[in-house]
């Protein structure tokens, strides 16, 4: 039973980053690796809101998610755009940026582990596990944002752009799709998709400015597991990785240390025998 | 007598034809000078040591150029290199008492091996896909050294390693030559034809697999060469430090190799060692303010690239260099013909 909710609740969050992190290099080919970075941004956000300043914490969560994608767009804005090109130097200002950031938060919150108090209190007994209403929430509040998002790219204008342009920009462009207007808006709602992600795991997990780490790696094994692009791989790599993870943890001893090795042998065994990922397509080679 | 003049007398000429006509080949003539009579002008200890630091970095970049700049084959886990290499040396070391002269190239070879090992699969994939596989392995790596302390010693590591010789100029002279030889091989074998296969590889692969080359095998000879290199600057790391910790397997390990390439430009294998021997003293100097350090490096990085994307050495060269538009041969910038033909220069 603690392997199923420890496992939905980080397959829930490797989820949401997982979307956030390719639908940005779907559309602008952006290797994003400051992508974590902002989740770590958004929780900082969240505990200086509602800790220090006294805040609700619901309304920290909303103004932390609106900072953060504030924070992404100027940095997209000024240190990204001007090097788009240059694909390595891009994923380089990645890097830096998300260190600045580990930096910054270690200047003004220092290296302490902090944590934010739940949202609801108390628990609940199923089949003699206690299960918090916290995790509940949190569950239940990355299912409707994963529909939100599905309803938004299947259904509407807007999505039809961006997977079009996640397809083949210069088509795109052809067609009369503004891609730089898409990018941008693509970039809010990935950074955004990283900032409510930290809203919502934030009373669950330890505040730390090297928060951003794990997640990262677990992201991207997630992304590459489901396939470049697909919202549909991502979301089943993810609670796959995430259930991988809990499995470990529980039942090896001396599994915290292995989780990650686990996982990524996984994503790696997958990888050879479907070198695309799980529900990616086999692109044609570009030349 | 008269035929070590002659001789003297050639190579001078062979200075001044060769060497003395491009600012370029001045700048790596001076650095060889310089690293090599360094000794001669301070013995200062911490100088020392962060110039035989930077050695063994400026050879772990050059390697990463050599795989993920040369054949576009992007890396993100060098780090696996460096590692398998510092650790294997380090337990050949502690475990079987072999001296460093052998355990080091034992490491290299160990990190051949590793290199094939995820070669093989990696090879399958492409681009982003490559990328962030290999940023995966070590990371397992660090996953199994936590599970097995017995022989990796967990979180602390393996110390008390061996050093090659315990005076400081033996150790200057041990490293930078080491790195200086190493780095003119690389340099030598992406100027051979291997070199140029593995260029032709990054540019266009369809189009060499089209003129009936294996480019698998290229791409895993290319995984080989720089698992060695980076190996071999991991055992020299380990025995330098006399210690392997699991800091040589982190994620930031591997990341730092790729900003000192993109920062010193890629595809070049000098541009990676200057970027190193630029960044790592630079990061040493800013030592009076600690929490700031990171901060700098990253936004020196940042601010660079801003305005040369290419890299910096590139850039530079760019600048004080122009290439001949006939003979494709390049000139100082400030002549107004080519040196060979005597073109215009634009």
């Amino acid at each position: 039973m603690n392997i199923i909710i420890s496992g939905l609740i980080s397959g829930s969050m490797l989820a949401l980053l997982a979307i956030g992190f390719s639908l940005i290099f779907g559309v602008a080919r952006i290797v994003n690796i400051a992508h974590t970075a902002f989740y770590m941004v958004a929780a900082y956000c969240i505990y200086f809101l509602s800790a220090q300043i006294g805040l609700h914490p619901l309304l920290g969560m909303v103004a932390a998610v609106i900072l953060v994608t504030i924070l992404g767009l100027l940095a997209y804005k000024f240190l990204v755009d001007p090097i788009r090109e240059h694909e390595a130097a891009v994923l380089i200002a990645t890097i830096a940026l998300a260190m600045i950031f580990q930096e910054v938060m270690l200047l003004i919150f220092t290296g302490d582990f902090l944590s934010v108090s739940y949202l609801v209190q108390g628990f609940f007994l199923l089949l003699g596990v206690k299960v918090f209403y916290q995790q509940l929430l949190t569950f239940g509040l990355v299912l409707i944002i994963l529909l939100a998002l599905w309803y938004l790219l299947m259904k509407t204008k807007l999505g039809l752009a961006i997977r079009s342009t996640a397809e083949d920009r210069e088509v795109a462009n052809l067609m009369g799709m503004n891609e730089s207007r898409l990018a941008m808006i693509t970039l809010c709602m990935s950074v955004g998709l990283a900032g409510i992600t930290g809203a919502v795991v934030v009373p669950l997990t330890i505040l730390n400015p090297f928060m951003w780490m794990e997640p990262l790696i677990m992201m991207m094994a997630v992304v590459v597991l489901g396939g470049l692009g697909s919202i549909k791989g991502s979301f089943v790599a993810a609670y796959i990785l995430g259930f991988a993870e809990a499995l470990v943890v529980f039942l090896i001893p001396k599994g915290a240390f292995l989780k990650g090795s686990v996982a990524l042998s996984i994503m790696i065994l997958v990888l050879l025998i479907r070198p695309e990922g799980l529900f990616g397509i086999a692109f044609e080679e570009e030349r | 007598m008269g035929v070590l003049g002659m001789y003297l007398r050639r190579f001078i000429t062979l200075i001044r034809g060769e060497v003395l006509v491009l600012p370029s080949r001045i700048v790596v003539a001076l650095f060889f000078i310089i690293l090599l009579g360094l000794p001669l002008i301070t013995q200062n200890p911490y100088v020392i040591r962060i110039i035989i630091l930077s050695s063994i970095f400026a050879m772990l970049a050059a390697s990463w150029d050599l795989l993920s700049g040369f054949t576009g084959q992007m890396n993100f886990g060098h780090a696996l290199f460096f590692g398998v290499g510092a650790y294997t040396s380090a337990i050949l070391n502690i475990s079987a008492q072999i001296p460093p002269w052998g355990s080091v190239p034992l490491g290299a070879i160990a990190a051949v091996l590793a290199g094939l090992i995820i070669g093989i699969p990696s090879l399958r994939l492409k681009h982003t896909y490559l990328a962030l596989t290999t940023l995966a392995f070590p990371i397992i790596l660090l996953g199994i050294v936590f599970a097995l302390p017995e022989l990796t010693g967990g979180e602390l590591g393996i110390s008390g390693l061996q050093r090659f010789t315990n005076s400081l100029l033996g150790n200057y002279y041990l490293h930078v030559a080491v790195m200086l030889i190493v780095c003119t091989v690389m340099w030598k074998i992406t100027d051979s034809n291997t070199g140029i296969l593995f260029h032709a590889i990054r540019e266009d692969e369809l189009a060499v697999k089209a003129s009936g080359i294996n480019t698998t095998r290229y791409k895993l000879l290319a995984f080989c060469l720089s698992g060695f290199f980076a190996g071999l600057s991991g055992g020299l790391y380990a025995h330098y430090m006399r210690i392997a910790g699991p800091s040589t397997l982190e994620v930031s390990m591997s990341f730092s190799v790729v900003i000192w390439s993109v920062f010193g430009g890629m595809v070049t294998i000098y541009g990676p060692v200057a970027a190193v021997f630029i960044l790592f003293p630079l990061l040493e100097f800013v030592r009076f303010w600690p929490e700031y350090r990171t901060m700098i490096f990253a936004a020196v990085v940042l601010l660079i690239l801003l305005y040369m994307p290419e890299g910096l050495v590139p850039w530079i060269r760019d600048k004080i260099e122009k290439i001949c538009p006939r003979c494709k041969i390049r000139n100082v910038a400030t002549r107004k013909t080519c040196r060979v033909c005597t073109a215009e220069l634009d």
